[in-house]
């Protein structure tokens, strides 16, 4: 503990004892600083972090006494204090001894505030870092001295480049442990600087420290490192620009979260600012649809603005009543950000269940949600060796560079120049869960030239000239549960009402349509998408489309739901027990399934997911196909 | 705080770290407002709830906020702490809404008497009670991660069951500032705008916004008994005094409020704000050391009662 000592980087007792509003009003103009601290297991992460934390004064003494007792029991130091002790969380990781999730310290000097995520180096490592670096302005990559670069260095370094970290700090620790040898120091620092090379970082700070004895950390150079020329890492901390510094001098960018409209008199569109700055009187444009105005006000509850720049959260008010709402960007008028629903993007797989290629997931940036596809990778990088590998998915913790199709356009701007509109989540339609995170790189050259062609009949017109509604009455059940008999049966029923039908059948598809996909998941989701998209063209065109498929995943049928317009999807869950269709197997299937000659079959070795809500239910147990007809076409009436 | 005064585009002011608290703050509740049907802000009169709800005010203005309060009450608070919520909540143009546990106020619990069970029945069961009764799928409430350890790694939206579980091992991860609000029926979101202040922040923010809060956190003359090394304040005539025992007059305040009889008192002359930014700045015990709730249960006490779904 000797050089723990007040350093002029902190919190000085005597101003705060002496003049308690001169020191308040200095720590009013501190800036933030967000950074991420990564290592392995062994690099002393904790054990830095612990000393930023006391050195800070973070700890008080309840704190330090539980520190000290804890240290004793289950501590790694000895009777020294184990500061790593300071920095775990849950019980479940103080009993195994690692980090298992990303955590968030705090700590302040005199001129900033820190927010530091610390993130754990194990295997969990993708997800948690991707997580931490995220929100992150620098990195502080530790490496162990006596160590050198190993894969962990490698693997840190190219996942927070990826991130838009610009900012690093090679920080070679344990220098205690290597009596303080410039040598070693500086062959560490060479090898960082061949390696960081070659995936992209121009350039990064190396500082020689000690987490354990407290070496460059907040004053430098220390008594043990007279060799040592550049500043501590507070210092260095301290000085360094942050990014929402560096996003105001950049064109205005503002993601609308919620329209403001108290009454008649007010209509405000409040947003964080992405980038840029915005006064009243500057010309904007309403992205999607382009449409221009000027601002007209900037309001806050203090007061209007003359100015605001990135990083602050404010209302705007428009000089023209123009539509605008939740998911629109308001940008400058002149420089506005681009348009488009193809992307190719950098894809971070972060779920336990690996990606469905094809299937459709919400896609949220900024305050845009759409469904979007993933496309087979074009490649997943090795994270330890940076090679491109051929990949025909995502698992977990994989990083990979994939073509991203979304239903609608989006507002974006590649990740490179703006985190805000080029960062995305995907998250699973079923389960809710975020599942992935991904970094646009650029819209795809095909989104830009397929433009719709507007017609002049349109879906109202087909549908009125057959006087009737159009629907989608989409079956699904297991194999044999009796999906085409009854399809079959409502559409004769419904010829002999006079509507204009067409049943698509599932083996029948499989004929024509569809005669190059198999059956593995990726096989049978693309089936269901190619069938959706034929079900809504017939829809388009006035028809009432009957389709009899299994379509086993809830996510594919959620997927044809959304295509279509509200209430036309009618999801009919033929609700047969398999023992009844397994025992009646009409077409021998089952019976090769269970000897193994055929794979993927739903129900015995591939699952079914029943309809959470289906629209109507129906079974071939109590009912006669007939009764089945008339009652789904009982639910389905009217139809004009 | 204060507006941002124009400059030239050639020196763009870097934001200081309150702002960009605050931005952060209002940025989350405007996306709960958004995606959530049925948002309502926890209020329990404390600094951090006065924050929170400044905090909201600035985030929908010239709206009030779109949400009501609700406080969960356990009929233990300190009185000054009831007289400031009606009045906070009148002018911020906001419902507020009281729930009680009708089976606790039945038998009878209190904290004098039963121990970890006021806190699990009043509290906890009445938290679960109100957001069911009401149907509420979004809550906001002021913790911050640097209050406890376990609260370091909880995420801004933090899920909960539909029986108001939280599993830690199974938290959705939280990239940039996009927030997955998405859930299930039943299933409910504690939104902690706060997340990133630390309790010096919480101070200054107060210092520099002029934000009212309860006055038990200046010090002043109050009447005051000994309990297991804790300094309690005889707030009303409940307080059950042993023969002979006379409460003593001592200038005290509070660091943290919560139920009078659970609530630590330190000895202190600081009476203004800033001479309790000071003090906070020079003392040398945490925050949450006045409470006894975080010691039951060994090392892990917050994180057992977050799994049974306190807040």
């Amino acid at each position: 503990m000797a050089d723990t000592a007040n350093t002029p980087a902190y919190e000085s007792d005597a101003l705060i004892a002496q003049d308690i509003d001169a020191y308040l009003e200095a720590h009013q103009h501190k800036t933030m600083l967000r950074f991420i601290t990564c290592g392995s297991v062994d690099d002393g992460k904790s054990t830095l972090i612990g000393r930023l934390l006391y050195d800070s004064k973070m700890i008080f003494e309840d704190q330090l006494a539980a520190l000290e007792s804890d240290s004793r029991r289950i501590g790694t130091q000895g009777q020294e204090i184990d500061f790593a002790l300071l920095v775990d969380g849950l019980a479940a990781e103080r009993e195994q001894g690692i980090t298992i999730d990303v955590a968030y310290r705090f700590f302040s000097t005199e001129k900033r505030k820190f927010i530091v995520a610390d993130c754990p180096g194990h295997e969990q490592y993708t997800r948690n870092m991707v997580t931490g670096a995220s929100t992150a302005d620098l990195a502080v990559i530790l490496v162990d001295a006596r160590k050198g670069v190993l894969v962990q260095t490698r693997r840190h370094s190219f996942l927070c480049h990826q991130l838009g970290i610009r900012s690093v700090v090679l920080a070679v620790n344990k220098m205690d442990l290597v009596g303080y040898d410039r040598a070693v120091f500086e062959r560490i620092v060479a090898d960082y600087r061949d390696f960081a090379a070659t995936i992209g970082i121009e350039n990064f700070t190396a500082i020689p420290i000690s987490g354990f004895k407290g070496d460059n950390i907040t004053a430098a150079p220390s008594a043990n490192t007279p060799w040592y020329d550049g500043p501590s890492l507070i210092d260095h901390l301290e000085s360094v620009e942050v990014l929402s510094a560096a996003d105001a001098g950049k064109p205005f960018r503002m993601p609308v979260q919620w329209v403001n409209r108290p009454d008649l008199d007010f209509r405000g569109f409040s947003g964080l600012i992405a980038s840029g700055t915005i006064a009243s009187g500057d010309a904007v444009r309403v992205l999607p649809s382009g449409r221009t105005s000027s601002v007209a006000s900037v309001v806050t509850f203090d007061g209007d603005l003359d100015r605001a720049i990135a990083g602050q959260s404010v209302t705007l008010t428009l000089a023209d009543e123009i539509d605008c709402s939740r998911g629109n960007v308001i940008a400058a008028a002149d420089d506005p950000p681009q348009v488009a629903d193809q992307f190719e993007a950098t894809v971070v797989w972060l779920a336990d269940e690996d990606l469905h290629v094809g299937r459709g997931y919400w896609l949220k940036l900024a305050t845009q949600t759409v469904s979007a596809t993933v496309q087979e990778p074009k490649y997943r990088i090795d994270v330890n060796t940076m090679e491109r590998l051929a990949a025909k998915t995502l698992s977990l913790n994989d990083i990979g560079v994939a073509e991203v199709f979304a239903d609608k356009p989006l507002v974006f701007e590649p990740y490179a120049t703006n985190r805000t509109l080029g960062g995305f989540i995907l998250i699973d339609k079923a389960t809710n869960a975020t599942v992935a995170a991904g970094m646009l790189h650029f819209s795809l050259r095909r989104s830009q030239n397929v433009h719709w062609q507007a017609t002049d009949i349109t879906r109202e017109h087909h549908a009125a000239l057959k006087n009737q509604t159009p629907r989608v009455l989409w079956f699904t059940g297991l194999s044999g549960s009796g999906k085409s008999t009854i399809a079959n049966e409502v559409e004769k029923q419904l010829a002999l009402m006079n509507r204009h039908t067409f049943l698509l059948d599932g083996d029948n598809v499989r004929h024509g349509l569809n005669k190059d996909l198999g059956f593995t998941e990726a096989d049978r989701i693309e089936n269901i998408r190619r069938i959706g998209e034929v079900a809504k063209l017939m829809a388009d065109a006035g028809l009432i489309v009957l389709t009899a498929f299994i379509s086993p995943f809830r996510a594919e049928r959620q997927m044809v739901r959304d295509m279509l317009a509200e209430n036309e999807f009618i999801e009919i869950f033929v609700d047969t027990p398999l023992e009844v269709a397994e025992a009646r197997d009409v077409k021998g299937l089952y019976r090769k399934a269970r000897e193994g000659k055929l794979k993927n079959f739903t129900g015995i070795d591939s699952p079914y997911e029943p309809p959470e809500n289906p629209d109507i239910v129906v079974n071939t147990v109590d009912m006669t196909p007939e009764e089945a007809a008339q009652y789904i076409i009982r639910r389905i009436l009217p139809l004009k | 705080m204060r507006p941002y005064v124009s400059a030239p585009m050639t020196e763009l002011p870097t934001l200081t770290h309150l702002q960009r608290l605050e931005a952060e703050a209002i940025h989350v509740m405007r996306e709960v407002v958004a995606e959530a049907e049925r948002p309502v802000m926890l209020y329990s009169m404390g600094k951090d709830s006065a924050v929170m709800l400044h905090v909201a005010r600035k985030a929908f203005y010239p709206s009030p906020p779109p949400f009501p309060l609700l406080h969960v009450d356990t009929t233990w608070k300190f009185k000054a702490m009831y007289e400031l919520r009606d009045r906070a909540a009148a002018e911020a143009g906001m419902d507020l809404l009281v729930h009680r546990n009708l089976e606790a106020q039945e038998r009878g619990i209190n904290p004098f008497d039963h121990g970890p069970l006021h806190t699990d029945m009043w509290k906890t069961e009445g938290l679960k009670q109100a957001l069911d009764q009401y149907g509420f799928d979004a809550a906001f409430g002021g913790a911050r991660r640097d209050e406890e350890k376990s609260r370091a790694k909880e995420r801004i939206f933090s899920f909960r069951t539909a029986s108001h579980g939280w599993d830690p091992k199974n938290q959705r991860p939280e990239l940039w500032n996009l927030y997955n609000a998405r859930k299930r029926k039943g299933e409910s979101i504690r939104v902690f705008p706060l997340s990133n202040w630390t309790e010096l922040d919480i101070w200054q923010y107060i210092h520099l916004e002029g934000i009212e809060i309860v006055p038990l956190y200046f010090s002043a003359p109050r009447p005051t008994v000994e309990r297991e090394g804790m300094l309690l304040m005889v707030d009303d005539d409940r307080f059950p005094l042993a023969p002979g025992e006379e409460p003593v007059m001592r200038s005290i305040r509070f660091r943290t409020l919560g139920c009078y009889p659970l609530t630590g008192a330190v000895e202190s002359e600081a009476a203004t704000l800033p001479e309790v930014i000071q003090e906070m700045l020079l003392t040398t015990t945490s925050e949450r050391q006045g409470r006894a709730i975080d010691k039951d249960e060994g090392g892990a006490g917050m994180e057992v009662k977050k799994q049974q779904g306190y807040f």
